[in-house]
């Protein structure tokens, strides 16, 4: 296409513009499978995020990023560069940032190294969340042996944007202006984009210098300059700069807007002396933004730009050649096709299904014991940290500023007001990687419906789903093939649920000597309110008030459950399909009883199974309850399929437990009719039992569930 | 009454402090760092947030800033100032305040909501208060961690300058101190942040007991 060999400069620029985590190569064919049409969906991919329309003329831009590579050697600056980079994608949309929230996982923290990298990216997400000015209000963290030493980060924001003040970043208008706003330019992060598309080695640690630094006191005054830009009118078009520089940003604003773009290179500004012209164009320095501006109002854009102390230079013009063109004093130093840079080759490749799968399957509850003591079971699951209290994380984050924020962290999706209005929204994000490691398709549906339950709980309307697939290397099948089952299974959750995938991103090649991660992708979900007053919250709220759990329980099983896990060591089985269909028909019928205003208390089962969940809405409410009796046998028989660990700590895809206040247990009978159901009874006390196992104190369960995860575990709790 | 808000390059509490202004129903003016203009307001809050990224020290930049030589001056004539948070920090620094804001007693920022004890009425920030009324308010802070010499800590307590009291000292704070006022009393700090609480929308109003009163004494 070019007809001659590329110089070095140009090499680079393929170099990172071709690589898996710019260049989508492996993933690009799968990705196709995913449903992206929707009644409120504005945009979809192909922007810096998705929009989808709230009502009242306002929208919702969001997407969710991994910044899982950086943050296995540098994690304090990877997690932290993970928030700003995602939020300067909102920002690029014209929206105001006003939600993040992550997801988490590393391995197990017996391991020292695993310690270090949970604290860090801890550390780093608050420490530029915080400064920021955006609240952190929600997301999950898990902890798994696969993740040991690549842990994944991933930061997911939300914007709020009137609907007639979308950008785009289209780059239009021969002649207009290229002009670079934030940050000085430096050697920090160059070839980002190439480490983070290989696999993780010892020599990983040698690229400590590929990880870029994050300014958050930078990024504020980026926000709050590019919102009064455009609300001034002064800007064209906007795109951030994020892996690959300015080389990606430049080529993909012109490649949409079928255009060209000459960089002037010696007019960037930078923070090092002597940099090469190859090393300006693909420096991942961070809080930079690139805007076209008509030259009539350059010179106001750049005196604001000065008033909110961020640099504002004009470092090139947008041409009718089509090529990013790269100019160094006068003389071009490079050119290459826009259009051929943004469109990175596609690898087709063979799905085959692994052998490890067959032998992972089996499982024989027979030679399961069950336990003997069903208290300290409980207390052992309370107490581990894939089932414990995220307080000690979530209190190291500012989840109020802005305020917004009307469900704060705890609750199964954060809810959000927006001011003035009546709306609201309310956010998730879910993984479920031990699932998807057991069953690909089924865990990536099951996924999807996870995301689905929880909105569900809080009482929003699910609209649409940004999610980051955290893979190992393509180029092994094992890891094709988990990729391409998890899309599958997620798109067919996302077709039944019509909640189509608007934004998102790939990070492949987890990978360390030690193996691949687990499959594990993960879902953004965001849902709507009209009237954001009427939420509910796990939460037992009233002594007295009638406590239902809402399913058939006939999926329950022990298959790739918490508790198999934590309790027997074990990760096997297969998990029950999730049913799709009645999954929806469930979690829309919680919805409209939340709606309606007849429930305000509501959780979804899930790891753990019910009876964790239960659990926690007690401890939530500091609210006791006693099954009545005769119950453990009934679960027993039904669920449990004969074993009462099963019954009650057996898990499938579906299931919520609900409260009311006794006088609205004939309306909530008949908003159950035609639903399988059991009331499991009455709020109240300070002690938690079922039947003859289980009897504990909400203080014994509470000390058990409120640990502090920074701190360093005892061996006997390391489990996972 | 209008009441201004301080804007520092990183301040990022400075909206929500502007939009509790409105919902306590005064006039709410916005007050940019670079312009040495009170614009006539009848009283100031700075705001919370990373004033200067709080680079060297929270407050340290902030408090060179071209407004707080006005506000300096508003101040010691016995105008109504409110510092929330970093706000509080930028005080100190400003010698406003006595004492100074420490890192947490954890080394961890944390946000929670904490139970405070109001120990005096005499200011413009708590006169619609009652002594000893205890409220719910969020705090959000790496630097709350209240320090002042044994000299100063006395006579604030002897003065009865300590304004709030942290029922569960969340910080480290020296005498469990979450908020204390100037000599003149005009001047207050305080660590928790009541324009989180200020509309019933988010679940408690709490912070506008805190933020009316500076009403209660223009006789509003």
């Amino acid at each position: 296409m070019m007809g001659r060999p590329p110089n070095y400069l140009e090499l680079s620029l393929f170099s990172v513009m071709w690589s898996e985590h710019c260049g989508y190569k492996n993933s690009r064919p799968l990705l196709r499978r995913f449903p992206n049409e929707g009644a409120r969906v504005m945009q979809g991919p192909g922007e810096n995020a998705g929009v989808v329309e709230v009502g009242d003329g306002w929208a919702l831009a969001f997407k969710m990023e991994s910044h899982n590579h950086p943050s296995a050697v540098e994690p304090y600056e990877g997690a932290a560069t993970g928030v700003g980079g995602i939020i300067r994608d909102i920002l690029a949309m014209g929206a105001r940032p006003v939600a993040l929230l992550n997801s988490l996982r590393f391995g197990p923290l017996d391991e020292e190294r695993n310690r270090y990298l949970f604290r860090e990216v801890v550390r780093g997400i608050g420490g530029y969340g915080n400064a920021v000015g955006v609240p952190t209000v929600g997301g999950e963290v898990e902890f798994a042996r696969s993740y040991s030493g690549n842990p994944l980060v991933n930061a997911m924001c939300v914007g709020l944007i009137r609907v007639e003040d979308l950008m785009s970043a289209r780059a239009t208008g021969d002649g207009n202006l290229v002009v670079l706003l934030g940050s000085k330019t430096g050697r920090d992060g160059i070839h980002g984009a190439t480490f983070a598309s290989d696999e993780l080695t010892e020599e990983s640690e040698s690229k400590r210098s590929n990880v870029q630094v994050g300014d958050p006191f930078a990024e504020k005054m980026l926000i709050e300059c590019c919102l009064k830009l455009l609300e001034k009118d002064l800007l064209g078009s906007l795109q951030d700069l994020g892996a690959a520089g300015i080389t990606s940003s430049a080529s993909e604003m012109a490649a949409s807007g079928g255009v060209g773009i000459d960089i002037e290179v010696e007019k960037i500004p930078r923070r090092e002396t002597g940099m090469e012209p190859w090393e300006v164009m693909i420096s991942e320095s961070q809080e930079r933004m690139l805007a076209i501006v008509e030259p009539d109002r350059a010179e106001e854009a750049l005196k604001l730009a000065e008033r909110y102390g961020i640099g504002g230079t004009v470092v090139g013009r947008v041409a009718g050649h089509g090529d990013l063109r790269v100019r160094e004093n006068g003389e071009v130093v490079g050119t290459v096709p826009a259009d051929y840079l943004a469109d990175a080759p596609v690898y087709e490749r063979e799905v085959v299904r692994p052998s490890y799968l067959d032998e992972v399957v089996e499982l024989d509850l027979e030679t399961l014991p069950q336990p003997e003591d069903y208290n300290a079971v409980l207390l052992t699951l309370l107490a581990h940290p894939n089932l414990c209290s995220r307080r000690s994380i979530y209190t190291q984050y500012d989840h109020q500023v802005g305020t917004d924020t009307v469900v704060l962290p705890g609750a199964d999706a954060a809810v959000m007001r927006i001011k003035g209005t009546q709306l609201g929204f309310a956010v998730t994000t879910d993984g479920r990687g031990r699932h998807c490691y057991l069953d690909p398709r089924g865990g990536g549906a099951a996924t999807v419906a996870e995301a689905y339950r929880n909105l569900s709980c809080v009482g929003a309307e699910p609209v649409a789903v940004t999610d980051c697939l955290n893979f190992g290397s393509p180029e092994k099948p094992d890891g094709y093939y988990g990729l391409s089952e998890c899309i599958e299974g997620m798109s067919e959750a996302c077709e039944v649920f019509g909640t189509p995938v608007v934004s998102g991103n790939v990070s492949l090649y987890n990978e360390t000597d030690r193996g691949a991660i687990y499959p594990t992708p993960t879902v953004g979900m965001v849902g709507v309110f009209e009237d954001v007053s009427r939420h509910a919250t796990p939460a037992f709220k009233r002594a007295g008030d009638v406590v239902v759990v809402i399913g058939s329980g006939s999926g329950v099983s022990l298959a790739g459950s918490d508790y198999l896990e934590i309790i027997h060591g074990r990760v096997a089985g297969e998990p029950s399909a999730p049913d799709l269909a009645a999954g929806k028909k469930a979690s829309d019928l919680v919805r409209e009883m939340v709606q309606t205003g007849l429930v305000d208390t509501a959780h979804d089962i899930s790891g753990g199974g019910e009876i964790v969940a239960v659990a926690e809405m007690a401890l939530a409410g500091d609210l006791g309850i006693e099954y009545p009796e005769g119950e453990l046998e009934r679960m027993t028989e039904g669920q449990g399929h004969g074993r009462s660990d099963a019954a009650l700590f057996g898990e499938q895809s579906g299931g919520f437990v609900v409260a009311v206040p006794e006088d609205r247990w004939d309306d909530l009978q008949d908003a159950l009719s035609g639903f399988a159901y059991d009331r499991i009874g009455n709020t109240g006390g300070d002690r938690f039992k079922i039947g003859g196992l289980i009897d504990v104190s909400l203080n014994e369960m509470r000390a058990a569930y409120e640990r502090n995860l920074s701190e360093t575990p005892t061996v006997a709790e390391a489990g996972g | 009454m209008r009441i201004g808000v301080t804007v520092f390059p990183g301040s990022n509490c400075d909206r929500d402090a502007l939009h509790a202004v409105e919902l306590m129903g005064a006039d709410a003016v916005e007050l940019w760092h670079g312009d040495a203009d009170l614009k006539d307001v009848d009283a100031v809050i700075v705001p919370g947030g990373f004033s200067y990224g709080d680079y060297l020290r929270p407050g340290a930049i902030a408090r060179f800033a071209e407004v707080m030589a006005p506000l300096e001056d508003f101040a010691r004539s016995g105008g109504p100032v409110l510092g929330v948070c970093n706000g509080f920090q930028v005080l100190t620094e400003a010698h406003l305040l006595p004492g100074a804001l420490l890192r947490n007693i954890s080394t961890k920022f944390i946000c929670d909501r904490v139970r405070v004890r109001v120990e005096s009425v005499e200011t413009p920030w708590t006169a619609g208060c009652e002594v000893g009324e205890e409220l719910t308010l969020p705090v959000a802070h790496n630097e709350g961690n209240y320090f002042a010499d044994a000299a100063t800590l006395a006579r604030l307590e002897d003065e009865e300058r300590v304004v709030l009291r942290y029922l569960e000292n969340p910080n480290g704070s020296a005498n469990d101190i979450a908020g204390v006022c100037s000599e003149g009393r005009n001047v207050v700090g305080i660590m928790p942040h009541p324009e989180r609480v200020s509309d019933p929308a988010l679940g408690s109003d709490a912070g506008l007991r805190i933020l009316r009163s500076v009403l209660v004494g223009a006789g509003v």
